[in-house]
This record gives C-alpha cells, structure tokens and sequence, in this order.
C-alpha cells in the first residue's frame, strides 16, 4: 500500500524553522513507521534524522509524536495508523535536528529523584529475601525504558516545564516501594516540592503514552499519597 | 578538544557499566563514552535470564555449571576462564541483588530460577533451574540497575560520543604500544574530542547487523573489534557466530529461550516435536547451534510449516495465562505486535537469526586484550563483554552465559584498570593526533558522488546471510570471502548525502558499515580456513570435529590483501574433549 508520510524536518544548520515535508512510501501493513523512515533516509533523503537501535521497543531511542500521539516507531504498525501517517519531534523538548530532541533535560529529572537502591542495612552474604507479593508491588515500574513518552504527553509539563514528569515519578515509586529501600522519605521529600507530583492533574495522557503499558497515573496516585500519609 | 581521565569505558552496556562502576569505587577518574544513553544499550534487550548456580531451586554447583559450558562450546572453551566463569556468576550474581535488582522471587523469598538450553545437573544427566530472571526483561533489569548505580556512584559520562579511533603510545597497538586514549565523535555538533587515558575498555558489544536477519540493534556494528583490527591486534574466533533459534519469522526479532525453560515446544509444519531426532535427552533445551540446525534440517527436507514451508512453530499454548503472564510478558507481546499473532492461541512462527558473536577481541583473565598465540599484553587496553573472547563460549554459547560474561568479566576489568591505573603513568599524547581520522571523516562527508552506503549495507547484509550461516559450504564461504572484498572496494568511494555537522546519523551509519566490513572479513576468512564442524561453524564437506587440526583459536591479522590467519591452542584444564550428545 501507499503511505502519505509527513514530516516535521528542522536542520539547525539551514533552516529558520520547523516545516513539514511529505512523501509517498510503499509499505505492508504489518511495517512499523520506523520501517517507513528508515526507507525514507535511504531511498528518498539520507539528511533525514531520527534515533534508533533496538528496533522492537524496548530501548527507547525512538520515541516521537505520531499523529498526534506519543509512540515508539518501532513498535506502532501502519495497519494502525492508516495511508496518511504525520511524523513530528516529542513535544517540549528542545528539538536538536528533525526527530531528534535534546534529553539531557529528561535525564535531569530522571536523576532528581535519586532512582537507586539505598539500604541502609549492611549487604547479607547472599541475596536480601523479598516476598512475591513485595516484588509484585513495584513491578510495573521496573518496566520503564525512559523513553520519554510519558513526560512530554503531559499538558502539565508542556505548562510548567520545571515539573518532574510522569517518568521520574514512576522510577520513584520503582523504589518507594520496593521494601530492600531505605529512603523512601527522601525521594517523597524531593516530590513533595511544587515541581513534584501535585503537577499532575490526572489527565491520563501519559497512560496513552507509555509504550510499556506502564499504568503510569496510578504510580503517581501511589505516590501523592504516600507524600500525604508521610506529612501526617 | 583534549579530555584527560584515568580510565576510559567505551560502550555503555553491562560490561561498561559494571566496570565503570568499580572504577568510580576505587576513586579513579573516569569517563565513559556511548554512542547511544546508556540505557539504550543492547543489554537491555536480553530477556531469559543470568545463569549462577545458587542452588535455590534445587542442587546446583559452579563445576557443572562449568562443565556445562564447556561442553556447550564443543571443547574450544578456555577451562580457566570457565572456571572463573561459573565460581564468579555466583557472586556476581548476589551482588546485582544487593544493588537492587528486581529478580522473581520463590516463595521463600529468594532469587527465583528456571531452566535454560544446555544447563545441566550432574555432567549432563537432565536440565537444571540455574537460570536467575526477572521475568522476560532479566537484560533490562541488568542495565538499569547497573546505569542507577553508577549514577549512584557519580560516574562521568560522555553521552551520544561515537569513538572513531583509539591512540596508542610506543608503537601501534599490535606492535608493542600501550593504549593512550581514543578520538571520539560528539554526534550533537560534529566535533572530535581527544580522550587522553591511561587504560582503555572497549565494551562495545557484537556486530550482527552485518547479517540480514538479527535480532541485534542497529548500532551493534562491532566497532570496538574492527578498531583493533585496524591496529595491528587479531580478532578470535570470528568464524564462530551464534543464529538464536527463536527469532520472529521476517523479522529476527527475538523470543526467548525462556519460553522453551518455561515448556514451550518446538513443532513443524506436521505439528510434530521434532527435536526427538536431534537430542532425545534434552529436546527444545538443547544448545543452540543444535536446535538451530535442527531447524534448518526440518525446513531443507519439507517439513517446514506455513505457505512456503520456510518456519516453525514455538508453541507455548500449554503453559497457561498466569505462567505466560507472570514469565514471559514481554515476548507474547512481541508476537502479537510484530506478527498479528496470539501465543495463548496460536503457535508462533520462527526461524533462527543471527545473535551473538562467540569471538572478539582476544582477552587473558584480567580482561587485557593480547595481540598473538603467546598472549602478549597489549599495556593498558581492555576489553569485555561481547566485544571480547576470553574465551568463555569458544564455539556456541550457552542461553543466559553472556549476561554471566559481561557482569564477570566487566567487573574484572573494572578492578584490573583501578589496579593498572595505580602504578601507570600518564601517556603523552602529541598534539594532532585526531588528524588522521579527522580527514577520514571530512573525505566522507564532502566526496561529491559515489554509491549509497545504504544499498552496500543491504548486500553485506543478505551476502552474510546466505553465506555464512547455520550451514555452510567451501563454496559459499568462497563467495562470502570474495563479496566481502569487492564490498570493501567499493566502500571506499561512498558517499553520504548528509553534509551537515549537527547530529549527522548518515555520516556515522557509512563509518559503522566500514567497522561491520572489516568484521566479515575476519568471519569470513577464518570460517573458510577452519576445515571441520564444531560448534555453531557447520560445514557439508567437512562434517566432524577435528580435534587433531583445530582444537586451536584462530586469530585473523588484517593485511591490505586480506587478513593473515595464526592458531592458538585451547586451555583444557578439567575436562577433555569428548564427542557431544545431548
């Protein structure tokens, strides 16, 4: 089949600003849209420039806005999308070349939140034991591939681009409430503060994001009331 | 731009991090460089889970772990370093808990384990649960932690910086020199920065995008391998390259071998289990060069499934929602976004693809690379991970022994630098050094015409494939020899379409293409020079192992007319070569 493909192209080094260019791809069905610019950079305009490596979700580098949706290219189908297919750079992040935004701002926040075990216990001489239903407690946040999708679906980042973000609330609570962890309180301290997790207004947004299908609102939920409990 | 650090880890993956992470405990100054975010590193990818015989199943020892090993590697295996392999998994092991590692528990609380293909008790009398996972995403779980932990320990890093080239001091580095730095390439601005260093790790993983069906990522172009090659240091063993059994039909992608530890079976196009005929005892958990042949047979004499008769099933409709759920999340979904298909119904279809690469930069104990058949040091430079041959897998890997290889070997280099960088002193790197690499680059980005580098990939890619797969012949491998270097002749009038400085993806995807050249050549050359079958190297005309020929490592030197070809002997210490059967 056909595909419309459009695409938000900024070249830093030849453009005033962003415009969108359109191609004709021919394309199965079962392709994933990084299939499509992929065939684009290397049949049609090599300056064309996006991230990659894995190529089946679960590294990350390809996160971007799909008609009108946050998705991993790798992993959103064209039988998914139809014959018209808008490719744009993530929202609200500095945009470097084309598909190419500037993470070290993501990152940033990601670190702020100190997303390491902290145990204050010296190390046993084998594993720390841990009960099933503890482990199944943060599962769903171990999932996090930091792609960034959530953070930049989220109005209120795009409001106040000095929130946390979805992403690094979820890597919070991956440690919150793991029960190896000592410093819960530390991490619910930093996500107390105006930049934390009372920016979330519940707008799901990042839920639709998250290609790992990480339930991302309630995390934050988990959280905000964790902070609460805490002040108590 | 000149940096200085003491220590310098190329490659953000499992062996990087981990090693960084020693480093940074021992106080040195210390810089890692990735082409990617750490995070984005191929580690991540594996699934099935980190082999470590704790015993918390039932009985396990690090010696049949060991043994397992090495009679994986059909006897090219170093015993010294399998030995080392399997004692220190264990530890290894622990200590990712320690750090934090989410693992799948047992209802006592402790680290949960599963079998996995060719892991056996007792010397081989039936499979054994030795495999440590947290759920199908044991990989992921391995790099976040270690990333976390270094970000922990405030470890220095140079995100989205592509190495180019590495310095040597004293003579080039198969000449006597010591490693002194590398040159590296800052993909936001095009600029080269000089890393001036007293020890170097290149743990920049394999290069199986020189095939067309992988379940590799695209930046796996095995860059840190030909940059030795291209200093005058061999690569090991390059004929010996592991094709996954399970990988998405069309596609490559790649399903665990878990599914098979958890019970999943393996049909063809009659709906029979026919791994009956290959490996009575172990079946679906037999090695994976077995299970990958056996594949390949079933399909060649018609009894391959679907309209073409090119597949077979992995079927796991038995195992049950809550075990597929619970163990194997992430490759159901894989087979339901990749190919339409619902594993609770319907069985999968899967052909083998290109996974791992057996050989590398040759390495002692101590994580030091060595140039030759005595194991010369080369002083200061350092490699781990799947970029090295230690050699643990000598020729077929076992399921989950590359995860074990990276967390011991890249913490061993971690602690062998800290302690090189102690008595080292300081290289003196001459103003200029970039420049070499500096007009290589700039030849490349302004050559006004040429051929797409793009449409050389797809022929390297598909030339590989049919070549120097699974099976192989003299024939093929002659064509494969001989496409390579017309390919080679030909990349050096590409051109990129891209001329730009910032973030130039197109320039840097014709420089990997040259890295993923030299590599095939090396496979190429040494598989066609290996005159019998052992391991993954399988060959119609010479069917047998030759103990008495190639019980040896073969290390390839490249030369302007094609690579030279020396032998070195296996370490056997415990176990001796005996026929493998499973």
């Amino acid at each position: 089949m056909q595909v419309d493909l459009r695409i938000l192209r900024f070249d830093p080094e030849r453009d005033a600003a962003p415009h969108w260019e359109s191609y004709r791809v021919e394309a199965d069905p079962m392709d994933r849209v990084l299939n499509l610019l992929t065939v684009v950079k290397a049949e049609q305009d090599g300056t064309l420039t996006f991230r990659r490596s894995c190529a089946h979700g679960v590294c990350g580098s390809d996160a971007m806005l799909i008609n009108g949706r946050n998705r991993l290219a790798c992993k959103i189908r064209v039988d998914q999308l139809g014959r018209k297919i808008a490719v744009a750079p993530l929202t609200g992040l500095p945009v470097v070349k084309d598909l190419v935004v500037d993470m070290d701002g993501f990152f940033a926040k990601y670190r702020s939140v100190m997303p390491f075990l902290i145990a204050d216990t010296p190390a046993p001489e084998r594993e720390r034991l841990q009960s099933q239903a503890d482990r199944a407690r943060y599962d769903d946040t171990t999932k996090c591939i930091l792609c960034a999708a959530c953070t930049t679906a989220c109005p209120s980042f795009w409001a106040q681009p000095g929130y946390v973000g979805p992403a690094a609330i979820v890597n919070a609570h991956r440690f919150i409430f793991d029960t190896r962890d000592d410093a819960g309180d530390e991490r619910l301290e930093i996500l107390a503060d105006k930049d934390g997790v009372w920016r979330c207004r519940t707008i799901f947004n990042c839920v639709d994001a998250c290609p790992r299908g990480i339930n991302i609102t309630r995390a934050i939920l988990e959280v905000s009331r964790a902070v609460v409990e805490r002040s108590v | 731009m000149r940096i200085d650090h003491d220590a310098l880890v190329i490659g953000a993956g499992g062996a990087g991090l981990w090693a960084a992470l020693e480093l940074a405990r021992a106080g040195v100054s210390t810089g890692v460089l990735t082409k990617l975010y750490p995070t984005r590193s191929h580690t991540g990818a594996a699934q099935g889970g980190v082999c470590a015989a704790l015993g918390n199943q039932e009985e396990d020892h690090w010696e049949w772990h060991m043994f397992d090993t090495v009679k994986g590697g059909d006897y090219l295996v170093d015993q010294d370093a399998a030995e080392v392999l399997a004692r220190e998994a264990v530890e290894t092991v622990i200590e990712l808990e320690h750090m934090g590692l989410p693992f799948n528990r047992t209802p006592d609380g402790k680290i949960d384990q599963r079998r996995f293909g060719g892991h056996t008790r007792n010397f081989g009398e039936g499979p054994v649960k030795r495999s440590c996972f947290a759920a199908d995403r044991t990989g992921h779980m391995i790099l976040q932690t270690l990333y976390q932990n270094c970000i922990k320990a405030g470890v220095r890093f140079y995100d989205e910086y592509h190495v180019v080239d590495l310095i040597f001091e004293g003579g080039d580095g198969g000449d006597g020199g010591r490693a002194a730095g590398v040159i590296a390439y800052r993909i936001g601005d095009g600029e080269l920065h000089t890393f001036g260093a007293k020890a170097v790790l290149l743990a920049t993983g394999g290069n199986g995008r020189m095939f067309a069906i992988t379940s590799n990522a695209h930046s796996l172009t095995g860059d840190g391998m030909a940059l030795v090659y291209r200093h005058g240091i061999p690569l090991e063993d390059m004929e010996f390259y592991q094709f996954h059994p399970t990988g998405l039909y069309g596609l490559g992608i790649l399903l665990s071998e878990a599914a098979r530890g958890e019970g999943g079976t393996l049909l063809n196009g009659d709906g029979e289990r026919f791994m009956s005929r290959y490996a009575p005892k172990l079946m679906e958990l037999a090695p994976r060069d077995m299970v990958s042949r056996a594949i390949y047979l079933e399909i060649r004499d018609g009894r391959g499934a679907g309209p073409k008769k090119d597949y077979v099933y992995l079927d796991v409709r038995h195992l049950g929602r809550a075990v597929i759920e619970e163990k194997l999340p992430d490759i159901t979904d894989f087979a339901r976004v990749y190919l339409g298909v619902e594993p609770l119904k319907e069985p999968v279809p899967i052909v083998p693809t290109a996974h791992y690469a057996m050989g590398g930069i040759p390495t002692d104990l101590r994580a030091q690379v060595v140039r030759d058949e005595a194991n010369t040091v080369v002083p200061g430079l350092f490699a781990a991970g799947e970029a090295a041959c230690v050699s643990v897998h000598g020729a077929n890997r076992l399921g989950t022994n590359s995860l074990v290889d990276l967390l011991v070997f890249g913490r061993r280099a971690g602690r062998e630098m800290a302690a090189y960088c102690r008595s080292a002193e300081a290289p003196s790197i001459p103003a200029g050094v970039e420049e070499p690499v500096r007009s290589e680059l700039e030849a490349l980005r302004t050559r006004p015409e040429g051929e797409s580098p793009a449409v050389l990939k797809a022929e390297l890619a598909t030339l590989m494939m049919d070549n120097v797969g699974v099976f192989r012949t003299a024939a093929m491998m002659a064509a494969a020899v001989a496409g390579v270097a017309a390919l080679k002749e030909r990349y050096a009038r590409v051109r990129v379409s891209d001329t730009g400085r910032v973030f130039n993806t197109d320039l840097l995807e014709a420089r990997e293409l040259g890295y993923l050249l030299e590599g095939a050549e090396a496979m190429a050359t040494s598989a066609q020079a290996r005159k019998e079958s052992r391991g993954a190297h399988s060959r119609d005309d010479y069917p047998e192992r030759d103990d008495v020929n190639f019980l040896a490592h073969t290390l390839a030197y490249r030369g302007e007319a094609g690579p030279s070809l020396r032998y070195k002997p296996v370490t056997i210490t415990r176990f001796e070569p005996k026929p493998r059967t499973y």
